[in-house]
């Protein structure tokens, strides 16, 4: 697993976490404001990831040991 | 139906008995060739090896990642399969990479090409997650994806697989080692590729559920000022003020009061004391004729007090005059 897409998933949960500590948790008022920013910074992180990638279809041709890759547009 | 003699068919029906002669007869009511004998045996026995020796076990299989940032597929690189995949998967998420590796997925030397390929997509670490997979056929058109090489290398694989072979009712060896089932190639791809608009949706109920804690919590807080400031030194910061003004003026005012009334009490009383006076002032007794005669200042009211040749002071009432004892 490569290293951005777990750190989505961390993300996500991270944001579940906050969101749910926000709820139930008795907080003042300055613990709260700091839990809200960093629970919607983090919704904008992962909104970026969202939007971060690049569509890409490739094939992977193997000659001789070599691997190359090459955009891929399926027939018909 | 006409079959020649030798040929292995599969025939269903019901067998009844001829009591009479002891006969057996079969009335079959469907029946197609059994070509595929062998290979359903091959497949039961590789089936009942793998699955004692653990490899479809459970505790096996790897958890397919939740956003795969590279999605590898192995098929033919022509077709509906890869055409399904690439559908399915742009439609979730438009911003998907997808990398195809071409295998042959029938005929002789498909199993070994299929291993070959997962492992090489190992070893250079192509992807995040592997669909293998084809479109449906018969059983020897799957038979690569019976083959025990492609078992062990779907085994031994660290990227975990989802394998799509053929439809939903066929079941492959691959089907049964591999970390997920994907019942055909399109579901294989809404497996492996979370929708974005799902999650953007997630993300968005995230916030509004942030936003209405917040503000259930500020509001809380809110009405415990509103009431604070709802106290009357807050709602009106002067009244106190005022209070005191009134106060003030109210003790200057008495005071005032107090201050006139004495004054008016002391002329009173110093009226009463003048009249008191005026009756015993010598005045009044020195107006009839009397006179006070005084020596060195001192008031001489006997007449051994005097001597001869004294000088006294003779006080009247319109004035004062000397005279000499003699």
């Amino acid at each position: 697993m490569t290293k951005s897409e777990k750190d989505f998933e961390e993300l996500m949960q991270k944001l579940e976490e906050i969101t749910t500590k926000l709820e139930t948790d008795k907080l003042n008022l300055d613990e709260s404001v700091k839990l809200f920013e960093e629970g919607m910074q983090i919704s904008k992180e992962c909104n970026e990831k969202l939007e971060d990638a690049e569509k890409r279809i490739t094939m992977l041709i193997r000659t001789n040991d070599e691997i190359k890759e090459e955009n891929f547009v399926p027939e018909g | 139906m006409c079959q020649k003699i030798g040929t292995k068919v599969i025939a269903y029906g019901s067998i009844q008995v001829y009591e009479k002669d002891g006969v057996y007869q079969l009335y079959c009511k469907s029946m197609k060739e059994d070509g595929i004998g062998d290979l359903y045996t091959a497949y039961e026995e590789l089936k009942r090896k793998l699955s004692l020796e653990g490899l479809f076990d459970e505790k096996h299989k790897k958890k397919i990642p939740f956003m795969p940032k590279v999605i590898g597929v192995l098929t033919s690189n022509t077709g509906a399969v890869i055409r399904d995949i690439i559908n399915i998967s742009t439609r979730r998420n438009p911003n998907v990479y997808i990398r195809l590796f071409p295998v042959p997925v029938q005929g002789e030397g498909a199993g070994v090409k299929i291993a070959e390929a997962i492992e090489f997509m190992n070893e250079q670490k192509l992807a995040d997650v592997l669909i293998i997979g084809r479109g449906g056929g018969s059983l020897e058109d799957l038979w690569p994806f019976n083959e025990e090489i492609v078992a062990r290398a779907i085994y031994d694989s660290e990227i975990p697989i989802i394998s799509a072979v053929g439809h939903e009712t066929d079941f492959t060896i691959a089907d049964f080692v591999a970390d997920l089932r994907a019942p055909t190639p399109s579901a294989a791809a809404e497996l492996a590729v979370t929708n974005i608009e799902d999650l953007k949706y997630t993300i968005n109920l995230y916030k509004n559920r942030l936003k209405m804690a917040l503000h259930k919590k500020t509001e809380v807080m809110r009405l415990r000022f509103e009431k604070c400031m709802n106290a009357g030194c807050y709602k009106d910061p002067y009244k106190m003020i005022n209070d005191y003004y009134i106060l003030i003026d109210r003790r200057l005012k008495s005071l005032e009061n107090s201050v006139v009334q004495k004054l008016k009490d002391s002329k009173i009383r110093g009226a009463k004391a003048i009249t008191k006076l005026d009756t015993l002032s010598p005045l009044k007794t020195l107006t009839r004729g009397y006179s006070i005669v005084q020596s060195e200042g001192r008031v001489i009211s006997r007449v051994k007090d005097l001597k001869k040749g004294d000088i006294v002071d003779l006080h009247f009432s319109d004035g004062s005059a000397k005279a000499e004892i003699k």
